[in-house]
């Protein structure tokens, strides 16, 4: 049944995503002052999009394994975390390729690129502390509580862009600014529309990788029977 | 109040404990001392240097130190299994959890103490003209390292790699609140005008105590508890 909802939404998904890479690149129009780079901007925002969407999935299935002690949460929150950070590092590398065309600079310690950094440094910490606990249901525990941590960075990286007014390009998106109508409504609709295509190839990623960690589960299942067995 | 009678008991015991081994004491104190001397050597420490990232130099002996502290909160429990004695033992995590992050916060602001003159020695700096202030940020921002370290050590103590582990989880999580205290601590040091955004990094510092102190008592059970 995963199988054909996967398949299902590979289908909406793929002629959406090529759909959009031809409307951005060859029907919109270049931005007045940055000219083509502008372009970028429709992939940077709806992956960090993604990302974000991807952490709070990790982290209510963090709170549901605590609360529940059910390892099908922790798979969730894993295949979540993964996709997350994939997402992230998407979204830092576009941005760093922007910087790179409008500052002249790879990078700068500006906040708000420090703190979307700094949130993937944490999860990637999360990764890291999964892969030294050999007690799947230590592992479980530990990875959901560090799990609840983290979440606090996504949300400091998420206002980052209000608090502090920097190098960083302001909100622009009329739902985070009141209704004021910062880019063209053509151009933002194209941002929300590649926003859902990413968050349905994200989806994709998150319900195969949850396939394969169950599947690594009943192997290590099988493998400790066979050991007991012997 | 039987959970802060019992951290403040579990506290004394590790404070008599370390006074009496001085393990941490020692190394970690001989330790920052030996950083703060690298860093002169790193480069030539002129006062506008100093001026501007002094609290950033300070803090980073800090947070190098704090984890060697912090290592050690529970990880000393763990020869002759005496970490499930306490776990089994009346004491709940959170009075555990307090008690350890007390006794780590003395040790860590007392070695602070020590090395903020020698760091003024070093680098010439007048660091007592705002000491109440400069004592305060000192308390909140070893706070949210001992508070921080402390859990994170609980959650680490059982891992291969845990002094690898430790750092590499405690100091990204850690980042908000030594970024705010580095700010706060370098305009205090070096007797600057109060900039305008300095209660902007102090609310951050608080909230940051805030909401890892209570999120750290309220899964400490959690994470304890095998």
């Amino acid at each position: 049944m995963r199988r054909k909802i996967i398949l299902a939404l590979g289908v909406v998904a793929l002629p959406l995503l090529l759909r959009n890479l031809y409307v951005i690149m060859f029907l919109v129009p270049d931005e007045m002052e940055q000219g083509p780079i502008y372009r970028i901007f429709y992939y940077h925002l709806p992956a960090f999009f993604t990302a974000a969407l991807c952490y709070l999935t990790a982290l209510v299935a963090s709170v549901l394994y605590l609360a529940k002690k059910d390892q099908k949460y922790d798979a969730i929150a894993v295949s979540a975390t993964e996709t997350g950070l994939a997402f992230a590092a998407v979204n830092l590398i576009t941005g760093m390729i922007w910087g790179r065309i409008s500052w002249g600079i790879w990078w700068a310690w500006d906040p708000r690129l420090t703190w979307a950094l700094i949130c993937w440094l944490v999860y990637f910490g999360y990764l890291m502390l999964r892969s030294a606990i050999d007690d799947p249901t230590e592992r479980a525990k530990n990875s959901a509580v560090l799990s609840i941590f983290a979440s606090a960075s996504v949300a400091v990286t998420w206002k980052a862009i209000e608090w502090w007014r920097t190098q960083h390009p302001g909100p622009v998106l009329s739902i985070r600014t009141g209704g004021v109508q910062k880019i063209d409504p053509a151009m933002e609709q194209m941002l929300y529309v590649n926003t859902v295509a990413l968050l349905l190839l994200g989806l994709i990623f998150v319900l195969v990788r949850l396939r394969q960690e169950e599947v690594q589960r009943e192997i290590d299942a099988l493998r400790r029977y066979a050991h007991a067995m012997n | 109040m039987t959970t802060l009678r019992h951290a403040a008991t579990i506290a004394a015991k590790d404070l008599r404990s370390e006074f009496r081994t001085k393990e941490s004491i020692n190394s970690t104190l001989s330790f920052s001392v030996v950083i703060l001397l690298l860093f002169s050597f790193a480069f030539d420490p002129s006062p506008d240097m100093i001026a501007e990232f002094g609290g950033g130099l300070l803090w980073m002996v800090f947070a190098f130190a704090g984890a060697l502290i912090v290592n050690r909160s529970f990880a000393r429990e763990l020869p002759n299994d005496c970490i499930d004695v306490l776990v089994s033992s009346p004491a709940s995590g959170a009075a555990l959890f307090l008690g350890k992050a007390v006794a780590a916060f003395v040790l860590l602001f007392g070695i602070e103490c020590v090395c903020l003159p020698v760091f003024g020695v070093f680098y010439n700096i007048t660091w007592w003209r705002s000491i109440g202030g400069l004592l305060g940020v000192l308390a909140l921002g070893t706070w949210a390292l001992a508070c921080a370290g402390t859990f994170f050590s609980a959650l680490t103590v059982n891992l291969r790699l845990r002094e690898l582990m430790l750092p590499m989880l405690l100091y990204p999580m850690l980042i908000p609140a030594l970024l705010s205290v580095m700010m706060l601590t370098n305009t205090l040091l070096t007797g600057q005008a109060i900039p305008d955004d300095f209660t902007v990094w102090l609310r951050l510092l608080i909230g940051f105590n805030v909401m890892f102190t209570t999120l750290s008592v309220y899964l400490a059970e959690t994470v304890l508890v095998r």
